[in-house]
């Protein structure tokens, strides 16, 4: 049994839930955009700035082995964190969506070629879906879409009917950042290794939020960003299989992913040095380990616990009022931290905009899932996502805040 | 009405959003323009008559926030079987209020309800999606003149 998170005790490491906007408590409700960042991790930046910083890798001198040493131990955190066997099959990019056009890249211009078939699904946010077409049009393969069904859950039959021999790669959210669904990554793995491709899994909604172990998982390849999960921006996680990152040419070249350098052609650098070109985002990087730290203090299991309490009390709660329709999964177990519903008669921007002068934030539009939209019906929803210091009083701040909207356009 | 969120949702928006005046399509319209705004999807499509320098039927239709609807539902009412001349007039005196935060006046009609949204920035785009879409069939109407 995993122990109960203190809420108040978290909300207090969290220096920007103490403000007010538009003169209400501001209650944040965005997380699934991105997190808020605990102190401890805002210090991680101001001490690395103020006292290590220097470039990694190539320096003698003592900062420049500090700044390398805390930038390679958050490369052995996050292997610790998602159970990864091996950290240099860990690659630091900007963001998940780097992660993935990465694999486009440097394994989808080698493994795939003209006729090849890449499997996605209608679920997926345009980070999963516009590298696709772009290696379709590098190399005339061809992107096949799954199905949604019309409760949000991905249509398991129509992505059995698209892999086949000529398919090369399946690649899937792990969970929707629309409608929260949990994708069964165990049963599609199987599938996808049963006719020959590989599995990217676009973990960005779930290894902040759940215990994920990529050993276990069955993917081949696993992207995530730090700044959905406590960390700084501009950090983002390729994770591969033993043995992938080495049989794939670099991303992009420059130093720091060299071996040797002549007039004649060059030399790549092991893995997973290969994949990081030029000077990366150290302090970022550095501050992404105390982040990991911080979440493993928790414990996952325990973030997993709070959140499907709130997101259960929300779905609970938003389903009292007269004329609102939640998307995806009834059940909070079957579904991440993020509850997407529409509201009778009442356009998600004019929603976002009301909720907001009662200091709610929570996000309206497609979130970027034009094709999801397509399939759910909807021009736009409106998504109100949790983390760990969300609570039910968050909760009864948009029910509240929802009800006046209701009032204005009565 | 000091809060921007109050002022934006006046009652003559709210009004135009509920009754939209000129909605729907013209069966025998010589120009239809479209414009969507891809960030949040709000659609507004127009259909216009112009001739003898004259605005002389206009009609709209689309999906999205009260903002862009109600903008377009004035549009079509204030604009209707106008001379271009005011047409354009009204339509920089919109734009200098939504886009430079000028004062309305009373030349604007119901447009004038739209100064709140001048006061928040990320709803700006959605008043003004209808005012680009008309200038594109006005540069059309001037092409196919």
């Amino acid at each position: 049994m995993s122990a109960k998170l203190d809420l108040a005790r978290i909300r207090k490491d969290f220096p920007i839930l103490d403000q007010e906007v538009n003169g209400h408590r501001l209650v944040y409700l965005d997380s699934a955009a991105t997190s808020q960042k605990p102190r401890a991790v805002i210090d991680a930046l101001v001490r690395y700035y103020e006292r290590d910083n220097s470039n990694i890798h190539r320096g003698i001198h003592t900062l420049a082995q500090r700044a390398t040493e805390q930038y390679e131990g958050t490369r052995e955190k996050v292997a610790r964190f998602i159970g990864a066997p091996n950290s240099r099959d860990i690659v630091f990019t900007r963001n998940t969506t780097e992660a993935i056009n990465l694999v486009a890249h440097s394994w989808g211009e080698q493994f795939v070629g003209e006729g090849d078939e890449i499997v996605i699904s209608e679920m997926e946010h345009h980070s999963n879906i516009v590298p696709w077409q772009l290696l379709a049009a590098r190399t005339g393969a061809v992107v096949r879409f799954a199905r949604v069904r019309p409760d949000g859950v991905l249509d398991l039959d129509s992505l059995a009917a698209l892999v086949g021999t000529r398919t090369k790669l399946v690649s899937l959210v792990h969970v929707s950042n629309v409608l929260g669904t949990i994708n069964p990554i165990g049963e599609i793995a199987e599938l996808a290794h049963a006719a020959g491709a590989l599995l990217l899994v676009d973990a960005a909604q779930s290894v902040p939020h759940m215990p994920v172990n990529v050993s276990e998982l069955g993917a081949d390849f696993v992207a995530f960003s730090s700044h959905k999960m406590l960390g700084p921006t501009g950090v983002g996680v390729l994770w591969a299989r033993d043995g992938l990152l080495d049989e794939m040419a670099p991303f992009m070249g420059g130093g720091e992913m060299i071996s040797v350098v002549r007039e004649e052609g060059s030399t790549w650098a092991s893995v997973p040095h290969k994949f990081e070109a030029g000077t990366p985002n150290i302090a970022d990087v550095i501050a992404f380990g105390t982040a990991i730290e911080y979440l493993e203090g928790l414990g996952m299991e325990s973030v997993r616990a709070h959140e499907v309490e709130v997101t259960g009390y929300a779905m609970d709660e938003l389903e009292k009022l007269p004329g609102l329709t939640i998307h995806g999964p009834r059940d909070p177990q079957e579904r991440g931290g993020v509850v997407s519903f529409a509201l009778e008669g009442i356009h998600p921007h004019d929603i976002s905009t009301i909720v907001d002068g009662h200091g709610v934030a929570i996000r309206a539009g497609h979130h970027c899932a034009q094709l999801l939209m397509r399939a759910l019906g909807v021009p736009a929803t409106s998504r109100a996502s949790f983390s760990v210091y969300s609570g039910p009083d968050d909760v009864d701040a948009l029910v509240a805040a929802l009800k006046h909207a209701q009032e204005v356009f009565a | 009405m000091a809060d921007p969120f109050d002022d934006l949702y006046r009652e003559l928006i709210l009004d135009h959003y509920r009754k939209p005046r000129n909605h729907g399509e013209m069966p025998d319209a010589p120009i239809r323009v479209e414009g969507v705004n891809p960030v949040c999807g709000d659609e507004i499509h127009l259909d216009l008559k112009v001739a003898g320098g004259e605005l002389r039927d206009i009609s709209f239709w689309g999906v999205g926030c009260s903002s862009s609807q109600s903008s377009a539902s004035m549009l079509t009412e204030r604009l209707k079987g106008k001379p271009i001349e005011e047409v354009d007039r009204i339509g920089k005196k919109v734009r200098a209020m939504l886009v430079d935060g000028a004062l309305p006046d009373s030349d604007l009609g119901d447009l004038e309800a739209l100064e709140g949204v001048a006061k928040l920035p990320v709803r700006v785009k959605c008043a003004l999606l209808c005012w680009n879409v008309l200038e594109q069939g006005l540069r059309e109407a001037t092409t196919a003149a």
